[in-house]
């Protein structure tokens, strides 16, 4: 036992990239959470009546709610009224070309990698970039309104399609969803906006790119894309924060429409600070996705890497409306030094003949804590629906858990469900095998979990798959001696 | 749920009938000891009171008729509820060997044979134990601490009036399966029985005990049983749980069972009966080197709903535990299973497997799943499955093409998924009398002989 066993101890912890504080001038509302905070915040967005009354409403309901305790995952309790609920760059300007966004911001996208303007030239990706709570500059605007895509930041959504917004907004995840929701209802600054019309295919990948850079604030935003008939949309979420000692909260929100035969995809790569490695920092990742298929043989798929965060807590789900329609649900998810997740995945059967997938590939390290929970529901109505759940975990170390928490209800006998799980570790023998052919007990080790995770990956556009794959040696890094 | 009722007045008719049952067992020479543990329980019941669909153990198992039934604990055996004629209509009732039948949670001796005990195994009733052994079964009942069934555990306490107690000496093999029957006379609705069972085979014992449950009259009544169950080093137990009460009855049924190294464990539970019946199945490997199965089947129709529930802690290395769970529902029935396999941190080389399979014949029929894995240790295989569906059409469309008639087909389908769980139960007489009993309640389900339309015929 004694090679792996000191190969394992020298889980060193890799350095967080991304932790970085950029020295940008923001406005900030201060901390606390009262009605008057949530008027001043949409008084800023200088939001319509509508929308200021449903944050109200989800505000008073959130009050009579309280924070979930099922999540396997422990933290100290969270004091809401120590949070800055609103955080903005300055200037706050409306910007009409990338060249007029402060270089300062530019920096630190261009150091995250996302250099806007590259991203512009070379990658054919639109970007909507989300600092602290405001979405600081959306590409590619022109070519995609062309085609009558609207992307752009949640705000001017607001005031450019408010009839849009106030037809799909909180339809598929209401205000009185649950606690962080209700939260995120109240006091969401900003997010991202498309809507892709009738029979249009979105020509390029749409990606959000969300920072985190004020300390105390809370991240809270919003996203809510529609597909309509026919439609086909790709997008890409990011995210990361500087390191702090402090943990901050990001409880977003984030909601799909797919209308009849519209599809889409929803990628996630999910990094945000997860801690170091005695457990201090790092962000609550506390998130609610969820997409409708309404339309008959509409689909809609997650994938999401998770590497990154303190805690994750969040189950994007498919609600599977519309006959023939399609949920799909890739996970990887990795938790290493003391980070916590509580991730899976809700598929709920509706229509005739609707099928959904959940690949889960959960790798725990360190003291990690990985955990996956998700429910199947086939509902009377789903004749012949089908579902098919695959759960994997592996072990890396003897100090990390790996939980599996599955509820399958089934209420139509037409319905099939299969669901298998199992967890292993990385053997002895592989790294051996490794060794032989030459390669370092490292390499091995990101051999084996990146093969363990291939049937994720290679659901991932190609620029994320190979930024994915690379987060993930990071995170590996040092795993071995 | 009554809204307006609170709490104290809902839990009332649980409380109230203590006093007499209290003071009938204290006046019948049970030792001062026992009234303490009954009053414990009872003040843990009052203080938590019944479990609801908001407590995550007890979601899709609604207790609302176990609350509104009238609550009738028996502190007295009834006089000749019971015949000797009235048992030869039960299933198992030809078994030969040791027999301790209960009535309605009493011990009835005329009922019983006891006579032919072996040397080193002691086989008595509960209230019979606490006047003649009564040190030894206070230690035996004072190490358990409580489980998912705490609500039904403490009434359990409170309430409890007799049962088996069963202690195989070290290395003693009992040749012969111990078959305790628990009966209700099922003559007024309400009649409660909290039958306490405590099992003990030493080290390298070997022992198989039964557990049968059957209602006489159709009453709703409520049993609620309690069974725990000490398996020694290298010592081999089955035991078996049969549940056939009625079609108004309401069954809670606990096991908890601690395994020490390298013994053998094979614990099953038949669940036929009853409107809404549950198994808190709980059990700690306790020893390195250990083999435990769960093995289970229910058979629902109508409205009925069989519920299991089941931890399994893996707190040493080296063990194997298998679960093996199979349901088969028609008419608008439910079944409900939870399975948690723990693997604490040292318990290495750990092999747990767990599986849930649900064959549903109707189209009200319907099941809740949750088969959970909590792992703290790196080098475990452990793995669960669950399936839920109707039979596969290709499996039938097999057998037609082999010359069989579709129901005769979907007979042999049926009955072949139910024979994987019996054909586990390792005493031969046994798993055959088993083995028809259930063949012919599936006869009798019009759903099996697909008297209703065939989806894919």
């Amino acid at each position: 036992m004694s090679t792996p066993q000191s190969t394992i101890d020298q889980f060193v912890q890799s350095d967080y990239k991304y932790g970085f504080v950029s020295d940008i001038e923001t406005e900030a509302l201060p901390p606390g959470l009262d009605e008057e905070i949530i008027r001043a915040i949409s008084a800023k967005k200088r939001e319509p009546e509508f929308l200021l009354q449903w944050r109200l409403r989800s505000y008073r309901h959130w009050l009579t709610m309280t924070e979930p305790s099922w999540p396997k995952a422990t933290y100290p309790p969270i004091d809401y009224q120590k949070i800055i609920y609103y955080a903005a760059p300055k200037p706050k300007a409306q910007l009409n070309s990338l060249d007029e966004v402060d270089p300062e911001l530019r920096r630190t996208f261009d150091k995250l990698g996302i250099s806007l303007d590259e991203q512009k030239r070379l990658t054919g990706v639109a970007v909507d970039a989300v600092m602290d709570s405001v979405s600081v500059a959306t590409t590619f605007r022109k070519e995609l309104a062309k085609q009558g895509i609207v992307f752009c930041s949640f705000s001017e959504a607001v005031r450019e399609h408010p009839d849009l917004i106030e037809k799909y907004l909180g339809t598929v995840v209401p205000y009185t969803d649950n606690f962080f929701a209700a939260l995120n209802s109240a006091v969401f600054s900003d997010g991202s906006f498309c809507y892709v019309p009738k029979g249009v295919r979105c020509p390029m990948e749409l990606s959000t790119y969300f920072r985190i850079n004020t300390a105390n604030t809370g991240q809270f935003e919003r996203t809510l894309l529609v597909a309509d008939e026919g439609s086909y949309v790709s997008y890409l979420e990011g995210c990361s924060a500087p390191m702090r000692d402090e943990n901050q909260l990001h409880a977003a929100v984030v909601e799909l429409i797919a209308l009849g035969s519209a599809e889409i995809k929803y990628s996630t790569v999910q990094n945000w600070y997860p801690g170091d490695k005695d457990g201090k920092g790092g962000i609550y990742n506390f998130v609610t996705k969820r997409g409708l298929c309404r339309g008959r043989g509409s689909k809609i798929s997650w994938t999401q890497v998770e590497t990154g965060s303190a805690i994750t807590w969040k189950y994007p789900g498919c609600v599977l409306l519309g006959d023939d329609s399609v949920g799909e649900f890739y996970s990887v998810a990795l938790t290493n030094h003391r980070q916590q997740a509580d991730t899976g995945t809700k598929m709920i059967h509706v229509g005739k003949n609707t099928r959904s997938t959940i690949v889960s590939k959960g790798i725990s390290a360190g003291r990690g804590q990985n955990s996956y929970r998700g429910l199947v529901q086939m509902r009377p109505t789903a004749t012949g629906a089908r579902n098919f759940s695959q759960c994997d975990s592996l072990l890396i170390g003897d100090q990390c858990g790996a939980h599996t928490f599955p509820y399958i209800e089934v209420k139509n006998p037409t319905a099939q469900i299969e669901h298998e799980a199992s967890t292993s570790k990385i053997g002895e023998d592989q790294i051996f095998y490794c060794n032989q052919r030459g390669l370092s007990k490292q390499d091995a080790v990101n051999l084996i979990v990146n093969g363990f995770c291939k049937e994720v990956f290679r659901e991932l556009p190609m620029e994320f798959a190979v930024e994915a794959q690379k987060l993930l040696g990071v995170s590996l890094e040092g795993s071995v001696g | 749920m009554d809204a307006n009722d609170s709490p104290p007045a809902r839990l009332g008719r649980f409380v109230e009938p203590f006093a007499s049952v209290a003071e009938v067992a204290a006046s019948d020479g049970e030792p001062h000891w026992m009234l303490g543990i009954r009053k414990a329980g009872l003040a843990r019941f009052a203080e938590q009171g019944l479990p609801t669909l908001r407590h995550e153990d007890w979601r899709f198992t609604n207790l609302a008729p176990i609350e509104a039934l009238p609550f009738r604990p028996l502190p007295r055996p009834q006089a000749r509820a019971v015949s000797v004629a009235d048992l030869d209509r039960l299933s198992l009732a030809g078994m030969s060997g040791l027999r301790l039948v209960f009535v309605d949670g009493h011990f009835a001796p005329e009922l019983s044979r006891i006579e032919a005990v072996e040397d080193k195994v002691q086989v008595r009733g509960l209230s019979q134990t606490l006047r003649a052994d009564g040190a030894w079964l206070e230690q035996q009942l004072a190490c358990w601490h409580e489980g998912q069934d705490r609500a039904f555990r403490a009434l359990n306490d409170a309430y409890c009036t007799d049962g088996i107690v069963l202690h195989v000496s070290a290395g003693v093999a009992v040749a012969e399966p111990i078959h305790a029957l628990f009966l209700s006379s099922g003559i007024e609705p309400g009649l409660a029985s909290h039958p306490r069972n405590v099992l003990v085979a030493e080290a390298n014992s070997r022992v198989m005990v039964i557990e049968q449950y059957a209602s006489l009259g159709g009453a709703a009544t409520f049993t609620n049983t309690l069974t725990q169950l000490v398996v020694g080093e290298g010592a081999q137990v089955e035991h078996v749980r049969f549940q056939d009460e009625g079609p108004e009855a309401f069954h809670m049924g606990a096991l908890r069972a601690v395994v020490a190294g390298s013994a053998q464990l094979a614990a099953h539970s038949f669940a036929l009966g009853a409107r809404l019946s549950r198994q808190n199945i709980g059990l700690t490997l306790a020893g390195p080197g250990l083999e435990a199965i769960l093995n289970g089947l229910y058979v629902t129709t109508e409205k009925r709903l069989a519920d299991h529930h089941m931890v399994v802690d893996h707190a040493q290395p080296h063990c194997a535990s298998h679960e093996y769970f199979n349901g088969i529902l028609s008419g608008q029935s439910r079944g409900v299973f939870h399975g948690r396999i723990l693997v604490r941190p040292d318990a290495q080389k750990t092999d747990a497997k767990q599986t849930n399979k649900n064959l549903l014949l109707s189209n009200s029929a319907s099941v809740n799943t949750k088969p959970q894995l909590e792992i703290y240790a790196d080098d475990v295989k452990c793995s669960h499955g669950a399936t839920i569906g109707q039979l596969n059409p290709e499996s039938v469309f097999y057998l037609r093409t082999r010359g069989l008639p579709v129901e005769t087909a979907r007979r042999m389908l049926i009955h072949a998924f139910a024979g994987e769980i019996i054909d586990r139960v390792q005493c031969g007489p046994v798993r055959q009398a088993l083995d028809r009993l259930v063949w012919d309640r599936l006869e009798r389900d019009a759903q099996v002989r697909l008297d209703a339309a065939a989806p894919h015929s």
